[in-house]
């Protein structure tokens, strides 16, 4: 079955580029589609359905794939399958040249390969490969439009990604010294906290990822990266690509290979608390609507690395479940922002006001969102930051608790000024002429967030099935 | 027996010198030849460590993929770069400066 | 054991050369050199088909990459690359210093890793370890691969050499 997930977006790859011309766009759409849809509904019926015994005995003896579709791995799919089918759907409105629609379903579907690589890989060295994998696509997703700003943006991805890469080679290379392989079970067996070099290993690697995902002090990139790159890689990024990236590979090395540790815990907590209370008070001064969203990326992703941080199994629940969360209201956002961008022309906000009036629906999905993010019960974001400061105050640490929870003050804020200055007030003379944005910017829009409503509704419910 | 220190001692010179043509050019082609260096001290390190845990086999395989992947960066910084070079008409690494994130 | 030493210094002062120099053509060679000395030193070290491949394709094909994108980018006037050098060096010149301070003092330091002892006595083949255990790293490869064709027919759209 994991095989599957990697086979199937490789051979509609190589499916569609050997059709007409004619075909390509609208085979191409329905066919990705398809697969995004395919992969939600898998991946959300896990807890139900034991997938993996579902296997097929001929395909694991021809291929010799080292997958696993553990538990850990269906917070990525379905986050992977939801967020490329919000970034596809945008990228249909967004894009209009037919070449370059049809150049973003390709690098959309190695991105996906990627990012299921990460989920389901037991080894490090494939991990570093899919990471590598997932970025080259972005890369290359970013330049479609070829603007100025977009080549400036990619340009320090790439160079801030590169030195990611050899920080995380050169922790590889240690991990070998010691262990004399690179798969987790042998990793985890020959780590030794008294060996000055696993100590050095394992600090690499956290850097590296730290640098991946765009925690203070490594999120240089992150700001210009995601404001310049076309919207519907906007939606893709920030959703996410780097947090698969990322937050979920130290999810993953927590859980299998590096263990809960003390030295690890507590850079865990110090990044995490800096990249939260940064990311908010940075986002509070911005006047770039993306720009802003970005740093509160910065500062969401702060939230996962704290609750992690915190060391206990309620801490990876609660680091979870804000994945989810982030991923779906994160890109409903840049969505909402795609669709101001498309109609009104421009993203500075103090020119806009009042928008309310012209973009009902916009408005309300993006209020309904920024309410999740706040964490307003009963949405979604409520019960994960609920979780996280759970979590800290659990384990003992009491600060980091108390600066989630002002930190959630902060985050109230600037999206409220976010909200006040883009769609209430008085409508100003140039937004009159603004009219609300197509069908198909708003279908992603109200789908993620009829998602967050209902999930914020259902998760008492669920909870149960998140406790693994 | 070649000593794993003696080799990292050239590796950091290494790093050092990829690091510091990265963070003191103005041409963005000397930006990627010290990314360039970067990467093979990271090779050169690879290869160590596979030399001294006596699993060759598995170094090999791994830089073997870690040049695939090191070429196709290259051809697509390579690319960004040309695209850099017809928005600007220059290679100045001081126009990359606009947006102050 | 000295010839190691002696490759390992080439390698570092070829590097450096390739920082130093205000040409870029230069530059692009002395990486190719950089990849060189690499291959030979990999080969000592009884990594003989990862040296094949870094030859072939540092050394080869990126070489190709760099000087197909500096004839592609115009030079600048002979002014402004005279009043550019003069900056260049005083941008430049801590380089060799810090590497020889550097040096120097990680010489002095007297290896703080500790005694490592080989951990496996592995005596696998590359090419069974490589087609038979990861596997997945060559599908890994034919991923990057494909994207990398897409990057350049996305990219590369539109350029003639003059």
């Amino acid at each position: 079955m994991s095989y599957l997930l990697i086979l199937t977006p490789f051979l509609a790859l190589v499916i569609l580029n050997l059709l007409p011309n004619r075909l390509r766009e609208t085979v191409g759409h329905r066919v990705c589609l398809l697969i995004l849809a395919a992969q939600s509904m898998i991946a959300g019926l896990s807890p139900f359905v034991a997938w993996s015994r579902i296997t097929s005995m001929q395909l694991e003896s021809i291929l010799g794939f080292n997958l696993l579709m553990d538990n850990l791995s269906f917070v990525l799919l379905i986050s992977a399958g939801v967020v490329g089918a919000a970034s596809l759907l945008v990228g249909w409105n967004t894009i209009k040249h037919g070449k370059e629609r049809f150049d973003f379903i390709n690098l959309l579907l190695i991105s996906l390969i990627g990012m299921n690589g990460i989920s389901m890989v037991r080894d490090l060295f494939s991990l570093y490969v899919f990471i590598e994998v997932t970025a080259i696509a972005t890369f290359i997703l970013m330049t479609i439009h070829k603007t100025k700003e977009a080549f400036e943006g990619v340009l320090k991805y790439l160079i801030l990604s590169v030195v990611a890469s050899i920080l995380m080679l050169s922790s590889i290379s240690f991990f070998l010294i010691i262990s004399g392989g690179v798969s987790f079970p042998a990793i985890k067996a020959a780590i030794n906290l008294s060996n000055p070099l696993s100590l050095i290993a394992i600090g690499l690697f956290l850097c590296g990822l730290f640098i991946k995902g765009g925690l203070v002090p490594f999120h240089a990139w992150l700001p210009d990266a995601y404001t310049a790159a076309p919207n519907a890689v906007s939606v893709l990024m920030a959703g996410i690509v780097t947090k698969a990236s990322g937050i979920f590979t130290v999810m993953r090395l927590l859980n299998n290979a590096i263990g809960y540790n003390e030295p690890v815990k507590n850079i865990l907590l110090i990044v995490g608390a800096l990249s939260i209370v940064v990311g908010a008070l940075v986002a509070l001064g911005q006047k770039d609507i993306k720009k802003m969203l970005a740093y509160s990326s910065v500062s969401q992703v702060g939230y996962i690395i704290i609750a992690l941080g915190a060391g206990t199994k309620l801490g990876l629940i609660a680091a979870a479940f804000h994945f989810i969360n982030h991923a779906i209201f994160k890109s409903q956002l840049f969505a909402n922002a795609a669709a101001i961008e498309t109609q009104v022309g421009s993203r500075d906000m103090d020119k806009m006001g009042g928008l309310a009036q012209r973009m009902p629906i916009t408005g309300a999905t993006s209020a309904i969102a920024s309410l999740s993010v706040a964490g307003i019960p009963p949405l979604a974001g409520f019960w994960s930051k609920l979780l996280i400061i759970i979590a800290l105050f659990i384990s003992g640490n009491y600060i980091y608790a108390v600066i989630a929870v002002l930190a959630s003050v902060l985050t109230l804020a600037y999206f409220l000024s976010l909200q006040r200055r883009v769609f209430f007030g008085k409508i100003t003379q140039e937004m009159a002429a603004v009219a609300e944005a197509g069908a198909g910017l708003l279908f992603p829009a109200v789908a993620l967030s009829s998602i967050t409503v209902a999930l914020g509704l259902v998760f008492p419910f669920i909870i149960g099935l998140f406790v693994r | 027996m070649i000593d794993l220190w003696l080799i990292l001692i050239f590796i950091i010179l290494l790093l050092i010198e990829g690091f510091y043509c990265v963070v003191a050019t103005y041409n963005l082609l000397r930006v990627l030849i010290g990314l360039e260096i970067l990467i093979k001290a990271a090779t050169l390190f690879v290869i160590a460590a596979g030399y001294v845990s006596g699993n060759m086999a598995l170094a090999q395989a791994m830089v073997i993929t870690v040049i695939v992947i090191e070429v196709v960066v290259v051809v697509i910084a390579a690319g960004i770069i040309l695209g850099f070079f017809s928005e600007y008409d220059s290679l100045n690494v001081r126009n990359a400066r606009n947006m102050k994130g | 054991m000295e010839i190691m030493v002696l490759l390992l210094i080439m390698m570092v002062l070829a590097a450096l050369w390739a920082v130093m120099t205000s040409l870029l053509l230069r530059s692009a060679i002395a990486l190719a050199l950089t990849s060189v000395i690499l291959t030979v030193i990999m080969y000592r070290m009884g990594a003989p088909l990862a040296a094949v491949f870094e030859l072939s394709v540092c050394a080869g094909l990126i070489s190709v990459v760099f000087i197909s994108v500096i004839s592609l980018t115009h030079r600048l006037p002979l002014k402004e690359y005279l009043a550019r050098r003069q900056s260049r060096i005083m941008r430049f010149w801590p380089l060799p210093v810090i590497l020889i301070i550097a040096g120097v003092a990680l010489i002095l330091i007297k290896n703080p890793l500790g005694a490592i002892s080989p951990v496996s006595a592995g005596a696998q083949d590359v090419r069974a370890v490589m087609w038979n255990l990861r596997q997945l790293d060559l599908f890994g490869q034919i991923m990057i691969l494909l994207a990398g064709v897409f990057g350049v027919l996305i990219l590369f759209k539109g350029y003639k050499h003059d």
